[in-house]
This record gives C-alpha cells, sequence and structure tokens, in this order.
C-alpha cells in the first residue's frame, strides 16, 4: 500500500478530527491531501508525536484525536506505548506507517525491516485494541471500528518506502502551531454551547 | 523519609493555584510527597511516563488544547529531555513550566548524583531557560506563580530548582 493511499482513504474522517503528525513524507502527503487547521505537523522532536496526542486526548476527553506516527519514529520513543496503555484514553487514535524504513533520510532500514513487530510491542505494552490493516479498504475500515470504539486503539499499517517529490509545506511551523492551538480552542467552544 | 511533606504541600498548592490541571512525573526521592498528592487529587490529571522526554510532548500537548500544566523531574530527568526541549519546546514557542529536583549539588552524599549536579545550571543557561531557586518556604508561593506568568508570556520553558534545604529535611 502507498501512504498517500491510505491517507486518501481515510481522509474524510481525518479533517473531522484533531489530528498530530510526525515530520517527513506523511507530514506533506497530508498537507498536499488538503491542510486543515485541525492538523498539526510535528516537523522535529521525533517519537513525541504521539506524546503530544496523549497530551491533547486527556485534555479534550470530548474529542477524537488521531496520531499518525511512523516506525523510525515511534523506535525512538517506545515507551509511549506503555504510557498510552497505562491511561487508555478512548478518545485517541494512534495509527502507524511502517515502511520499514527512515524515508526521509535516505532510506536506512529501521529494525522493523529485522524482524521487530510494531503491533506486537503494542500489543505486549498493554493497548487494549491493536489492528494490522495493510490495504486501504482494511484501514478505512479499522479507523471506523476505532473511532467509534470509545477504547485506545494502535493500527500498525505496512506501507511502501516511497514519499513525496517534495516534501516542501508552505506552512511555516509557528503559524500551524498557532492556527492549530486556535482550531482546538474553537472545538473546545462549540463542544460547551 | 525525610523529604519534606510540609514544602512539598506547599508546593502542590502553588501549582494548584496557577490552575495546573495536568502534571507528568518519574518518580525521585524529592518528589514522592509531590507525587502522591498529584495522584490522590481527583481535580489533577498525572500522567507518570516512562522517560521524561514524553513529558515535553505532553505539555505541548496540555497547553495547545489550552490546559495549563507541570512537570516534576529529577535534574538528570531534565538532561534526558534536551532534544524535545529544544526541537519542540524552544522551536514551537511551547511553555513549560519544569520543577526540577536539584541533586548532585551542595550537601550531596550519593556520589553518583554529583556531576548532573555540576552540569544542571550551564546546560539551563545554555538553552537561554530562566531559572528560579527555591530554597525557602517563604518563596514558593511567589515564585512559583512568576515563574509560569514568565513561562506563558514569553512562550518558553522556564526552570524552577528545587533545593536540598527545601525538600531535604536532615
Amino acid at each position: 500500500m502507498l501512504r498517500v493511499d491510505a491517507l486518501q482513504a481515510i481522509y474524510s474522517e481525518l479533517e473531522k478530527h484533531i489530528v498530530v503528525t510526525i515530520m517527513g513524507a506523511v507530514a506533506a502527503e497530508l498537507y498536499t491531501l488538503g491542510h486543515r487547521h485541525n492538523f498539526f505537523y510535528l516537523e522535529h522532536a521525533m517519537g513525541l508525536a504521539s506524546s503530544m496526542g496523549l497530551g491533547i486526548a486527556l485534555c479534550m476527553p470530548e474529542h477524537k484525536v488521531i496520531v499518525i506516527d511512523g516506525d523510525g519514529s515511534l523506535l525512538m520513543n517506545l515507551g509511549t506505548l506503555s504510557t498510552m496503555a497505562r491511561y487508555k484514553p478512548g478518545n485517541l487514535l494512534h495509527i502507524v506507517f511502517d515502511n520499514e524504513s527512515l524515508l526521509s533520510v535516505g532510506g536506512f532500514p529501521t529494525a522493523t525491516a529485522t524482524g521487530t513487530d510494531l503491533a506486537a510491542i503494542a500489543r505486549a505494552s498493554g493497548v487494549p485494541i491493536v489492528i494490522e490493516a495493510n490495504d486501504p479498504q482494511h484501514l478505512m475500515e479499522a479507523v471506523g471500528t476505532a473511532l467509534h470504539s470509545a477504547q485506545l486503539t494502535t493500527i500498525v499499517s505496512k506501507v511502501e518506502a516511497i514519499g513525496p517529490k517534495s516534501f516542501h509545506m508552505d506552512l511555516p511551523l509557528l503559524e500551524n502551531r498557532f492556527q492549530f492551538k486556535r482550531s482546538l480552542e474553537m472545538m473546545r467552544q462549540q463542544s460547551q454551547v | 523519609m525525610p523529604v519534606s511533606m510540609t514544602n512539598s504541600k506547599l508546593i502542590y498548592e502553588a501549582l494548584k493555584a496557577c490552575d495546573v490541571k495536568i502534571m507528568s512525573a518519574l518518580p525521585e526521592t524529592w518528589l514522592v510527597h509531590l507525587i502522591r498528592l498529584a495522584d490522590d487529587d481527583p481535580d489533577t490529571i498525572l500522567v507518570r511516563i516512562a522517560k521524561e522526554e514524553e513529558a515535553i510532548g505532553i505539555s505541548a500537548g496540555a497547553h495547545l488544547a489550552g490546559v495549563n500544566s507541570a512537570l516534576l523531574m529529577q535534574n538528570h530527568g531534565f538532561l534526558a529531555a534536551i532534544n524535545p526541549i529544544v526541537s519542540l519546546a524552544l522551536l514551537y514557542k511551547i511553555p513549560l513550566l519544569m520543577l526540577i529536583s536539584y541533586r548532585g549539588h551542595m550537601g550531596e552524599k550519593d556520589s553518583w548524583q554529583t556531576q548532573g549536579g555540576l552540569v544542571t545550571e550551564p546546560v539551563l543557561r545554555a538553552l537561554n531557560i530562566p531559572i528560579w531557586h527555591l530554597t525557602n518556604a517563604a518563596d514558593i508561593h511567589r515564585r512559583i506563580k512568576d515563574a509560569q506568568t514568565l513561562a506563558i508570556a514569553a512562550l518558553h520553558p522556564v526552570a524552577v530548582l528545587l533545593s536540598r534545604e527545601l525538600m531535604w529535611e536532615d
């Protein structure tokens, strides 16, 4: 599966919810599919998109938060799985696109290329629902299930190590940061009405 | 255990007065009472992390969600979190209220704490993070409030160093 096809398949859900992505190909591809003010692209601090998503999910329990992670990023912060599993916020969906590669820095293989199984690690960490979905239809169903289940879910999707031609995004990171914060504030206000 | 319950309570009350709703922590001797106070408080979300790097992400998420947070960490935990402090908090202008137990400073008997004690303030200064020392109980309320005020106004991390004099009753 191409990651861009995976993103396309779930875009109609992503645009409705709070989304935090890692940097690199996935950020550029989601941005190109259509930026929304409720999308935050963490352009550094590899591994921490899921920690940010956990912080948001715990502080905004009435809203759904979708984190889009990658194998390289998650391997840098495996402790996040045990922390998420400890608090199990039902409004948090953690999607991991596993291309077995550090694609944006030259395509060097990660440990998932040599047998490390992120879905198994998530399960063993105590994440209540872990789904492997390796085609767009499956992924769409898994995302639908997760969003309706109100249980912390990790979805691991194997994708090809192919990225966009350009990683350019016409969005300075501070602009993204302030517009995202404002968007969350509006979501909070609307839910209180 | 001679960790000061009285001063831990004062610190906790000061955080509550700052409307801190979510705290992250990784257990450390000087912080035990503070962590228990947070754990027993139904109005506080306590996130027990596996490594301090996560705490920077959690606080960043809380800030973007409009909620005040505080980080309870040992100075070695602060040292473990340098990259996300730089490439998340400083890069994205995220305020952080870091309460750091200042191990390895004057009076330290545990030799393994001493290198961290020596580098804590130089590293904070290198990162351009303002430092408040907490050594007197009378300063706790005002200094924690002022640290949070600056963090939010500057959209920048601040460090409150919890001293041995305050935290440890020998």
